[in-house]
């Protein structure tokens, strides 16, 4: 299981490895904007993409427009602190799987990722 | 500024040190500042822009920052590295974010932040906008959130008659 983490912090990127690492998962790959992601996103060949909003150079809804142009299967989950629900719902149109409000306990992440691998059917 | 601007900072700073490190932060009285010297050390800051602009700031001493970036992170950090910064950058960014979740306006927008460290540096905010400081006490020392919005009342207008 490969898995992509998008987010300008290194701190939040932390945080996630930490958990995904709990979950088993070992192969990851980062990247600080979209515009990193996309550069990355087509020889890691990501299972999953955890991706921030809020991000300098290249947002995170951008980059989840941009890439389900050519991918509409990878799931995507968006980590964020937009917690409107209009935002919530803009990011589900332009493509996200499920969504993660920061502040997050690793529990809620955790559970998240699993649901999310789940309904998108992905082996581990 | 109207007490329900403070509130939903109240909230927010109370639900992301509880949520991501379990440090439990006590409220005293909010007051007005009065001049641009930064409260602390460390200021962590965001801007605000929409219907709604103006600046939030975190503000810790820097022990007391030491000590929160080491629950937060689960690392201990020299104060001129980079990854304390990114932490810094992190809270307030989540505390902002929060916090606008709670707003009854729509289309309020953050932006990412900015962190400076060192001591008796300033803060401009922009002129007419009161700023609120909001003193927060916890085991890792006295931090302040300093709220410093306003509504933008032109935009407003001319957005709505457009």
């Amino acid at each position: 299981m490969k898995i992509l983490l998008i987010d300008d912090s290194k701190t939040m990127r932390n945080i996630q490895k930490s958990v995904l690492k709990q979950l088993g998962y070992t192969e990851i790959e980062e990247a600080c904007d979209g515009q990193d992601a996309l550069s990355k996103i087509g020889a890691f060949n990501p299972d999953l993409c955890l991706v921030d909003w809020n991000m300098p150079v290249m947002d995170g809804l951008t980059f989840v427009t941009t890439f389900r142009q050519t991918n509409k299967t990878t799931p995507l989950i968006m980590v964020t602190t937009e917690a409107e629900k209009a935002r919530v719902i803009e990011a589900i149109k332009a493509g996200v799987n499920n969504y993660v409000v920061k502040p997050f306990t690793p529990d809620l992440l955790s559970e998240r990722i699993t649901e999310t691998l789940a309904k998108c059917s992905v082996g581990s | 500024m109207d007490a329900n601007m403070i509130t939903p900072f109240v909230n927010a700073i109370q639900n992301v040190f509880s949520t991501m490190f379990q440090l439990p932060v006590e409220i005293g009285e909010p007051r007005l500042k009065t001049n641009r010297k930064a409260t602390h050390d460390v200021s962590g800051i965001i801007g605000v822009s929409g219907v709604m602009t103006g600046t939030i700031v975190l503000s810790m001493p820097l022990e007391a920052a030491g000590s929160i970036i080491t629950l937060f992170t689960g690392e201990e950090f020299e104060a001129e590295s980079d990854d304390f910064a990114d932490a810094v950058g992190e809270l307030v960014n989540m505390i902002s974010g929060n916090a606008k979740a709670e707003f009854q306006r729509k289309g309020v927008s953050i932006s990412c932040p900015s962190v400076v460290i060192g001591a008796d540096h300033t803060i401009a905010v922009q002129s007419g906008t009161p700023c609120v400081l909001i003193p927060c006490s916890t085991d890792c020392g006295e931090v302040v959130l300093e709220v410093a919005l306003r509504e933008a009342e032109a935009e407003v207008s001319t957005s709505a008659a457009a």
